[in-house]
């Protein structure tokens, strides 16, 4: 709401407290509209029904705060210098473009600090399970990612297939009692045909269209495993899911009869936090290979025409690319790795219900990739340390973890609308190449 | 004479109660450039979106005879008229993949090779099945175009950032890397200037005699259509009106009516126009 007239006095002589002041006073009667009921009247019980307490003084500091950080806000506008958002731009688009040179390096130091976490913190069973909880996110972002960033297709019920590899590993272990890992294999496969099956009716799709049908997908997963009880339990969840094993070591303090437990047989104390490490080596393996996949398949046909599809699927027709086939791989493909995940997940928790797989997974999931930068893995990676690891660091705060994760989105879409680390290197370079722009789309 | 190479006969396009093509038939001839000429909406496009699988004629076969296997145009879906009957096209518009770059292009349009080549993704993921030799050659192959269109210096550029005229010539590089046997060009000099509508003439001429391909294109450029068509058809208000050589349709009285306008009851086909 910034004024032109208060601009072009503001340039001449320092501050215009005047348009401030109007500005500010703009700004808290909205303050005042939107508080007055929203802040003013709280509804209360009493004997025979709900009453209404009002708060005003509330309202009325409410109005002040507002008043005086739009003064001061604008004021230091007039103040600072303005930074162009193309220079912004270009300044990010450098960051990025620097970030993807060192990223040979910058992908081996954050290995080195994901494989020593559980060294350096093996005593702390709390760092071990955030950081396993952040890698889960990052592998999902991975997964996402080829379906979003690289195919361009926008996936809102991804989380669908983080249920259907949560439960396949589930059930098929509690079943049948085959170990992790023959079961993780399939629940990877079975995710990626919910992948094939959702792909084909949405075909035809593209954007929103797409977006909502995708969304109603994950819905209608999650409520299928909410009221098919003979076969889920619905909403009692799956409990005493098996855990996995160390090469047939079981992570037990009193194994049963033949067979060995992994402090026994390497001759150390036993300690629950064995375990913890394990799976986070585990998880750590499942997203190195998510993100291997990933690297290597972008320099393969099929991922090129997945960015090709993106950039244009009309010009794709015209080359001879079938874009069923092309859609159904991204589909199947990001769908496996979301399986993948979902046994993990179901193996580390021991107990999985469809309260963990509801749409707002799905929207977390999306916001790492969107935020990192689509296409980018590096850009993955940091927007799960902050959005993950973040609203973990701020457990006390829970009230207003909402709020933070609301701002953080704003300012990204205001300041970076292609996500932090918006910056595409070509899957191949031609040597005489003299000339070499990047990221200027 | 050459051989027929595509045979379109008896083509009718309608869009609910709007009839775009009517009865239209013609001949384009291998190594050949054939031109579709006409005012503004006589359905070049709709002949060519017909022929490349876009839109489903309501009336008519569109036979593509490649010497020793024909196919129906008509029946085939528009990535298979690509990638079975080899038939390449550029958009009036241009329609380049913009954010990936130029070389990129250029192998994306050699997709069904490589796609063998690396086992279907399989073979390839873990570096077996010749595919590191058949990219090299598909590198090659976009090389050897980039040097044709004037355009290897900028092969690691994003598509979208190349200047317009650039752009065109990148997306006749890209279609003929899919080895087409006709390739269909809609409006290739728009917006070009006369020196680089000059160099489309030599490149078009070059694809015809040194790959031995047949060339159809739709275009408003005279000089371009004089300059290098062997045969012309002129389309008006979806039905053909004249067929045959350069100066042969540059005579046609049927032409010059549809283009200049009639003599004698000017004032009505003018208000028909309108």
């Amino acid at each position: 709401m910034r004024t032109s007239s208060g601009n072009a006095i503001g340039v001449n002589s320092g501050f215009d407290f005047l348009a401030a002041l109007k500005e500010a006073g703009m700004a808290a009667g909205v303050a005042l509209a939107l508080s007055f009921t929203i802040i003013g009247m709280r509804t209360t019980g009493q004997q025979g029904g709900l009453g209404v307490e009002f708060r005003w003084n509330a309202v009325a500091i409410a109005v002040v705060l507002v008043f005086i950080g739009r003064f001061l806000l604008v004021l230091w506008r007039q103040r600072a210098k303005p930074l162009a958002s193309a220079d912004r731009d270009r300044m990010m688009d450098r960051v990025g473009a620097m970030v993807q040179h060192w990223s040979k390096y910058l992908g081996a130091a954050l290995f080195a600090g994901a494989v020593a976490i559980p060294l350096i913190w093996s005593d702390n069973r709390y760092v071990v399970d955030v950081s396993t909880l952040v890698l889960t996110y990052i592998m999902l972002g991975w997964g996402l990612n080829i379906v979003v960033g690289l195919a361009g297709l926008l996936d809102l019920g991804y989380v669908a297939f983080y249920a259907v590899g949560a439960y396949s590993y589930a059930l098929i272990a509690l079943h049948f009692g085959w170990s992790f890992w023959i079961c993780l294999p399939l629940a990877g496969i079975l995710a990626a045909s919910f992948g094939v099956l959702l792909g084909f009716p949405v075909l035809r799709l593209r954007g929103d269209y797409l977006a909502i049908v995708t969304l109603g997908f994950g819905e209608i997963i999650r409520i299928i495993l909410l009221n098919w009880y003979s076969f889920t339990k619905g909403p009692d969840g799956l409990s005493g899911i098996p855990r996995p094993s160390f090469f047939g070591l079981e992570f037990t303090r009193s194994p049963d009869d033949g067979v060995t437990a992994f402090h026994e047989f390497f001759n150390i104390e036993y300690s629950s936090v064995h375990r913890v490490i394990f799976l986070y080596y585990i998880i750590l393996a499942l997203a190195l290979l998510t993100n291997f996949f990933t690297l290597r398949i972008r320099k393969l046909p099929v991922g090129r025409a997945w960015e090709a599809l993106r950039e244009d699927e009309i010009a794709c027709r015209s080359l001879g690319i079938n874009p069923t086939n092309t859609k159904l791989t991204a589909f199947a493909i990001g769908a496996m790795f979301a399986g993948f995940a979902g046994s993990f997940f179901a193996t580390r928790q021991g107990f999985i219900s469809p309260e963990s797989f509801n749409f707002g997974e799905s929207a977390v999931i999306l916001a790492i990739v969107v935020l990192g930068g689509m296409g980018s893995q590096v850009g993955v990676v940091l927007a799960a340390v902050v959005l993950i690891g973040g609203t973990e660091l701020f457990r006390e705060l829970a009230l207003y973890r909402m709020l933070a994760f609301g701002i953080l989105m704003v300012a990204i879409m205001v300041w970076r609308p292609r996500g932090l680390l918006a910056h595409r290197e070509p899957t191949l370079l031609l040597g005489s190449a003299t000339e070499r722009t990047g990221g200027d789309r | 004479m050459n051989r027929p190479l595509l045979t379109v006969e008896h083509l009718t396009m309608r869009f609910g109660g709007l009839t775009a093509i009517d009865d239209v038939s013609f001949t384009a001839r291998d190594r050949e450039i054939t031109a579709i000429i006409g005012p503004n909406g006589a359905g070049k496009t709709t002949v060519f979106n017909c022929m490349t699988g876009f839109y489903k004629p309501t009336v008519g076969r569109l036979t593509l005879d490649r010497g020793d296997r024909k196919f129906l145009l008509e029946r085939l879906d528009d990535y298979q008229v690509a990638q079975r009957a080899h038939v390449g096209r550029t958009f009036q518009n241009i329609r380049l993949f913009p954010g990936m770059s130029v070389l990129e292009n250029l192998i994306v349009a050699q997709h069904n090779r490589l796609m063998h080549a690396s086992g279907f993704t399989v073979l390839g993921l873990f570096g077996f099945g010749g595919y590191v030799a058949a990219e090299r050659a598909a590198i090659d192959k976009a090389r050897y175009w980039l040097d044709r269109v004037n355009l290897t210096e900028r092969a690691d550029v994003n598509a979208g950032a190349l200047p317009y005229g650039a752009q065109r010539r990148l997306e006749i590089a890209r279609a003929m890397c899919t080895d087409p046997v006709l390739l269909c060009l809609d409006e290739p000099a728009a917006g070009l200037n006369p020196r680089e509508s000059h160099e489309l003439n030599e490149l078009l001429r070059f694809v015809r005699d040194e790959h031995k391909i047949g060339l159809l294109l739709i275009e408003h450029d005279m000089s371009v259509v004089m300059g290098i068509s062997d045969h012309i058809i002129v389309l008006d208000y979806g039905r053909k009106i004249s067929d045959g050589s350069p100066a042969e349709v540059r005579s046609d009285p049927a032409v010059i009516r549809a283009y200049l306008g009639e003599d004698e009851d000017e004032a009505k086909s003018a208000g028909d126009r309108a």
